[in-house]
This record gives C-alpha cells, sequence and structure tokens, in this order.
C-alpha cells in the first residue's frame, strides 16, 4: 500500500541521484556515497522527517518523505555474496523513478 | 577507557548549561533526568523486548509493526527519542546493522554503543564484506540464508530480532532473555541455548 501523499509505493523501481553536494559547499548529506546513482527497490515509506540537509544548520527544515530503499550487494561492490542486500534510508527528494526494464 | 574531560571542556559545558538554563530552554532537574535515562539504558532491555517477542506473539506483532511502542510497553522512555525500527530474522534472512556516516543506535533500548560499532573498520566493511565481518565473530550463516545489511542513515534507530534457536522450548522469558546479548541485537552474533 503507498502511504498517503508518497510517491512511490513499495516494490518501486528508483535510482539514487547521483549528485555531489559535497563538490559545491558545506553541506549534511544522509544519502551515502555508494549508492548515489545506484538503483535499488522500495521496501516501504518510513514516514516524513524534518529534511537534515537543513536541520543541521539550524535552518528552517521542511519534512521530506523517507525510504527504505533496498540494494543488492553485488553492483554496488562488484564483489559478494549473490544473495545478500543493503537496505538504506533514504529521502525522496534523492529519489528518482526508473521505468520498468531499465538497468 | 575515555581520558579526563579537558578543564577548558568542562568550563564551556558549564557556560552551555548556564545560558540554556537563564534562556529558560531546559532545567537542572530536566539534565538529571535525561542523565538518569540514559545512564539507565542497556542491552538488558532489548533483551527483555526480544524474550517477550518470543513466548508472546501479540507483543511479536506490536514489536515489528511499532517498535516505539513495544519498547514503552516495557517501561522505556521514548519521549524525545528516535523512532525504533525492529528488523525480524527468519529461516531465510539475516539482518546486520550499521551506520556507515556516524554511529546512529538505538541507544534507548541497547544503551551506549561499543567501542567497535562505531570504529571506521566496523563500519566500511559491515556495508561491504558483511559476511567477512560476520564471521570474525563466529557466525556463519548458510549460503542460502540471504544477509540483509541495514544501513542506518537517517531518522528510524534499528534493532534485530533474531530466530529463538532451538533447544530453548519451555524457558522462561527471564532465561530466554538472559542468552540474547547485545551482539544479538545489531545482529553480529547469534543466540545460542547452550
Amino acid at each position: 500500500m503507498t502511504e498517503a501523499g508518497a510517491a512511490f509505493a513499495p516494490g518501486a523501481r528508483v535510482r539514487v541521484r547521483d549528485d555531489w553536494p559535497e563538490e559545491r559547499g558545506p553541506c549534511h548529506i544522509r544519502t551515502p556515497h555508494y549508492v548515489r546513482g545506484r538503483t535499488g527497490t522500495v521496501e516501504r515509506a518510513l514516514g516524513a522527517f524534518p529534511n537534515p540537509e537543513d536541520l543541521a544548520f539550524g535552518r528552517p527544515a521542511p519534512r521530506r518523505r523517507l525510504y527504505h530503499v533496498r540494494f543488492d550487494q553485488r553492483p554496488l561492490w562488484n564483489e559478494g555474496h549473490p544473495r545478500d542486500t543493503v537496505l538504506v534510508e533514504i529521502f525522496e527528494h534523492w529519489l528518482e523513478p526508473l521505468a520498468e526494464g531499465s538497468p | 577507557m575515555a581520558a579526563p574531560p579537558r578543564p577548558e571542556s568542562v568550563a564551556m559545558l558549564e557556560k552551555l548549561v548556564a545560558a540554556l538554563t537563564a534562556k529558560g530552554i531546559l532545567t537542572e532537574e530536566e539534565i538529571a533526568e535525561r542523565q538518569a535515562i540514559t545512564d539507565r539504558a542497556s542491552p538488558e532491555t532489548g533483551a527483555r523486548m526480544v524474550a517477550r517477542a518470543w513466548t508472546d506473539p501479540d507483543y511479536r506483532r506490536l514489536l515489528l509493526s511499532d517498535g516505539t511502542a513495544a519498547a514503552e510497553a516495557m517501561g522505556v522512555t521514548m519521549a524525545g527519542a528516535p523512532p525504533l525500527g525492529v528488523l525480524e530474522d527468519t529461516p531465510t534472512r539475516h539482518h546486520l546493522v550499521v551506520c556507515t556516516l556516524c554511529s546512529c543506535y538505538p541507544r534507548a533500548v541497547l544503551g551506549y554503543p561499543p567501542h567497535w560499532y562505531k570504529s571506521a573498520a566496523y563500519r566500511a566493511r559491515a556495508v561491504r564484506d558483511p559476511r567477512g565481518v560476520l564471521a570474525e565473530w563466529g557466525t556463519h550463516l548458510p549460503d542460502h540464508v540471504e544477509v540483509r545489511v541495514v544501513d542506518s542513515t537517517a531518522d528510524y534507530r534499528w534493532m534485530v530480532l533474531p530466530m529463538r534457536p532451538a533447544g530453548t522450548e519451555g524457558w522462561s522469558e527471564e532465561r530466554l532473555a538472559a542468552i540474547v546479548t547485545r551482539d544479538c541485537l545489531i545482529g553480529v552474533a547469534l543466540p545460542r541455548a547452550g
């Protein structure tokens, strides 16, 4: 079931934005480097929380949707066990929809 | 052992507390109460939650659907604490918790994190080579079991609900809780009956 107002339903294929705000100046990003630009699957919506990217600098922090997104281990590292996965909390503004059948 | 605090750190803390109390943001009593809550928290709380979930199906459902409410049902103060999520191990899935960005940890139910949980080595390796890390704890999982690493990157805090081991049939909750160690609740170890 899609959480009210959530852009992504469980099972949706998503791509994490390949964005590196660290190169543009001071920032506080909760999206780990190793998943940027990578493809995963939404496990479920986790609710909405004040955006940590604003919170860290004492700015007004609008609430953002948070998701549990699942990645296969092997494509992330080019090594590991084929069955293993990584589950990461990622905010909605870091996720892009991925069309069915995309790599 | 932690080094004793530097005098200038203590002086700065005293100034900060004085400023916060002068502004009416918090009181000395609130600080003392929070310190007491923090010091009371220990992995025994998480272990009691697991033991109850092993013996009480209703509590198990609550634990998996709303970890925060399940902690409060055990008398834990969750006000001001991040929401607690609980990860259910199954015969085909094992969870391992890490925080690659810093050291997020479910302190309300596990207390202070162990030093290794905060180390760069654990944080880097758990997410990339989980089976290698588990092997160093003596935890070997068969190939048909998925290892699911949970990187605690944002607002939730995560605790593992391990499987109840064989050989514990008829045990009391208290006896069951005694075999659920901190390392089981992080996912580096498995509870054992003997």
